[in-house]
């Protein structure tokens, strides 16, 4: 090898900063999404109506057999066909991605409702609050809490997924990186730099995690 | 939706050897990568929990380092550019004569990544092993080799067995990545099979159908597992 | 029992006699089972208005499941439950009208951890009686006044003591101004020295007419207030006394046996 070459990350810049763009907007909206569909199910599973709550469970443990990159090839390849006409990558990689971690954080939401106390579930109950009152406003604020450490944490997994758009050629931060190191042939270059901006970004979100986590215990 | 099934295309012939090779694949790269995975992972998860200083610092290091970056930049990192980083006479090595370089990498990058999400588990279930019991260990005369052996780990392995399940479900998934450094496994040739016919749903029908019945068995098998390990008592229902 | 209203805080009426008669709680054949066992077999019993009934028993003899399903957040499997005349429909959904009129109070306090004291007193009444928050916060602070409270509106429940959650749990089931109150163990979460204000609240509610079901092991209560005392064994009522007979001759061995054993403490 011939010194690590630093003057090719610096012109590449433009391009890796647009890449890393699409990574962080990818995460955000996979995340959002996936936090508002995750809530749902999770409300449903834990609801009395058996057979939805049957539907959701199937749907939960179905995506989470699954790989993501599988999970990528089936919308990537089904979308387009159910809309009848092609909508790009992207589109179908959002919805991928959305309903992938919905099932993930529905989890996450299911396991923090199921934290509380069931007294807590009986106490709204007996001032009749209904099912739905019950859960946004008492037991839904008390779970937030204690979800949220996990909640950031799975964001950082998600954050490091997205590199897997890297099989429908979709310009991440990942594939740029790839394309830049094979274009310039500075392989060893690209990579242990993307290396770095992910172990730097991830660290500050799993730093938060921690601090979350630890001030909720210090809280109680 | 205007599509053509045609499912007879999995029993067909080459696509039928396709499909198996890639679960033979798939099956090999996640059990090796989970050897290694458990055993590094156990270890360094034990020390990291006993240790302070220097050697804490250094497990820790691991944990966070292989935690923090994409498993598949991981693997292109062990692919592409830990052979330009060693001594010529090895980076050689590894590119020309080492059989099979891409799944021998695909199970130690996978092994490596894996173990750091293991070591945290085993860490904090030895963690969660209430403090009195390492206090009554010490205090009946027993080493901390001995304390950990008797006493903590086994109630720390209980603890840690779901996880660990998850874990082992995880590399199975996990293993499809390895299909970016050209490893055959389940998702690539389902893929294969799509390029090829363009049959590519009743593929991948295939492969998610094959995902769901590895995740089926991994979790019956460690339901059973965990009932035949459990301590008896309303605690330990969880 | 009859104890005079005078010097009492709470300006209601007395029980009269008019209202011993009419019926507020109506109970017939409650039965329910956890799979094949059998909680509660066969449970009846009327409450009038004004009435306060204390049921004890030894513990798994199913009162802490009979006093949830009276207002419906037990489920049964078979029985009719009516409350001022109204049928409790089977589903949860249709039983919360109904529910907000029914105040309950819990052995483990069970307030609201992420919410003030007052946020607690005042969630259910604008939410469920649709109060306006000036309307939720007056009642609030008028009945914390009364238990002594007022100065601890501000507070997080975890910074109040045992005794002081369960008053302020009380407060929060009055608020919804109830026709009736239901007391599932509550002081037997509290530290003995908590468990005389506790109780003084609940004697005062008593004295002021409120009816009263309350599933207690404190005898001294229920000589004190109950008007009858219901006992319960192995998911049975055994028994249904008037409180001066029930403690002078219990009727039933095994109520008998169980008066010896917790009156020897």
């Amino acid at each position: 090898m011939s010194g690590f070459d630093v003057s090719v990350i610096l012109g590449a810049l433009p391009f890796l900063a647009k890449g890393l763009g699409l990574s962080l907007g990818l995460t955000a909206i996979a995340m959002i999404g996936g936090l508002a569909l995750g809530l749902v199910i999770a409300i449903v599973r834990l609801s009395r109506f058996r057979v939805l709550a049957t539907l959701a469970a199937l749907y939960v443990n179905g995506f989470r057999a699954v790989p993501l990159i599988l999970v990528i090839f089936w919308f990537y390849f089904l979308v387009p066909l159910l809309l009848g006409r092609p909508v790009g990558a992207l589109y179908s990689v959002l919805i991928a991605f959305v309903m992938f971690e919905g099932a993930y954080y529905s989890e996450i939401i299911r396991a923090g409702l199921k934290s509380v106390r069931p007294g807590q579930w009986q106490a709204a109950q007996a001032s009749g609050m209904s099912y739905l009152q019950a859960i946004r406003l008492v037991v839904l604020p008390q779970a937030l809490r204690k979800m949220a450490p996990l909640m950031v944490t799975q964001g950082v997994v998600l954050f490091q997924d997205t590199s897997l758009v890297y099989v429908v050629s979709l310009h991440d931060f990942m594939t740029s990186a790839s394309i830049v190191a094979n274009t310039q042939n500075r392989i060893v270059e690209l990579y242990v730099f993307a290396a770095l901006v992910y172990f730097a970004l991830c660290t500050a979100g799993s730093t938060l995690a921690q601090r979350l986590s630890s001030d909720r215990q210090r809280a109680h | 939706m205007n599509y053509a099934w045609n499912w007879g295309v999995l029993v067909q012939s080459p696509y039928l050897e396709w499909l198996g090779q890639g679960i033979a694949m798939t099956l090999a790269v996640s059990i090796a990568a989970w050897i290694i995975a458990l055993g590094l992972g156990t270890l360094i998860g034990i020390v990291h929990s006993g240790a302070s200083g220097m050697v804490r610092f250094a497990t820790g290091s691991y944990i966070n380092l292989f935690r923090n970056v994409p498993l598949l930049l991981q693997m292109f990192l062990w692919f592409f550019v830990v052979p330009e980083l060693l001594p010529k006479a090895a980076g050689t090595w590894l590119k020309r004569d080492l059989p099979h370089p891409e799944v021998v990498t695909a199970i130690v990058a996978l092994g490596l990544f894996t173990a750091s999400r293991v070591a945290v588990q085993v860490a904090a279930g030895i963690a969660s092993v209430p403090r009195g019991q390492s206090m009554a260990a010490r205090a009946s005369g027993f080493s901390t080799v001995q304390a950990y052996r008797l006493v903590l780990l086994p109630q720390a392995f209980r603890i840690v067995v779901p996880p660990l399940t998850s874990e082992f479900l995880t590399i199975f998934k996990n293993s499809s990545i390895a299909l970016t450094i050209g490893v055959y496994e389940l998702t690539a040739q389902t893929q294969k099979i799509q390029s090829f016919t363009y049959q590519g749903f009743e593929a991948f029908t295939a492969a998610t159908v094959v995902y769901m019945t590895i995740a089926l068995m991994v979790t019956t098998l460690m339901a059973i597992i965990e009932r035949k390990t459990s301590i008896p008592g309303p605690t330990a229902r969880g | 029992m009859r104890i005079s209203a005078a010097g009492n805080p709470f300006p209601c009426n007395p029980r009269d006699s008019v209202n011993d008669m009419v019926e507020m709680i109506r109970i017939e054949g409650l039965s329910k089972s956890y799979g094949d066992v059998p909680v509660l077999r066969d449970c009846s019993l009327e409450v009038a208005r004004g009435e306060v009934v204390v049921i004890c028993g030894p513990s798994g003899s199913g009162k802490s499941t009979f006093v949830k399903c009276i207002n419906g957040i037990e489920l049964v499997q078979a029985g009719r439950i009516a409350i001022d005349g109204e049928d409790l429909p089977s589903k949860p959904a249709a039983a919360a009208r109904i529910r907000a009129r029914v105040g309950m109070v819990f052995q483990h306090f069970e307030l609201y951890p992420h919410l003030t004291v007052l946020e607690n007193i005042c969630l259910a009444q604008i939410h469920v009686l649709k109060r306006s928050r000036d309307e939720a916060q007056e009642k609030a602070r008028g009945l914390l006044r009364r238990v002594g409270l007022a100065d601890k509106e501000a507070a997080y429940p975890s910074q109040l003591s045992g005794g002081q959650q369960q008053r302020i749990a009380i407060v929060r089931a009055l608020a919804m101004d109830p026709v009736a109150m239901l007391f599932d163990e509550p002081t037997s979460a509290l530290d003995p020295e908590m468990i005389g204000e506790v109780l003084a609240v609940m004697l005062e509610l008593a004295r002021e007419g409120m009816t009263m079901v309350v599933v207690t092991h404190e005898m001294g209560f229920a000589k004190a207030a109950a008007d009858r005392v219901v006992f319960m064994d192995q998911g049975e009522i055994v028994e249904v006394a008037e409180t001066a007979r029930f403690f002078a001759e219990p009727a039933s061995e095994r109520a008998r046996l169980f008066l010896s054993r917790i009156l020897a403490h």
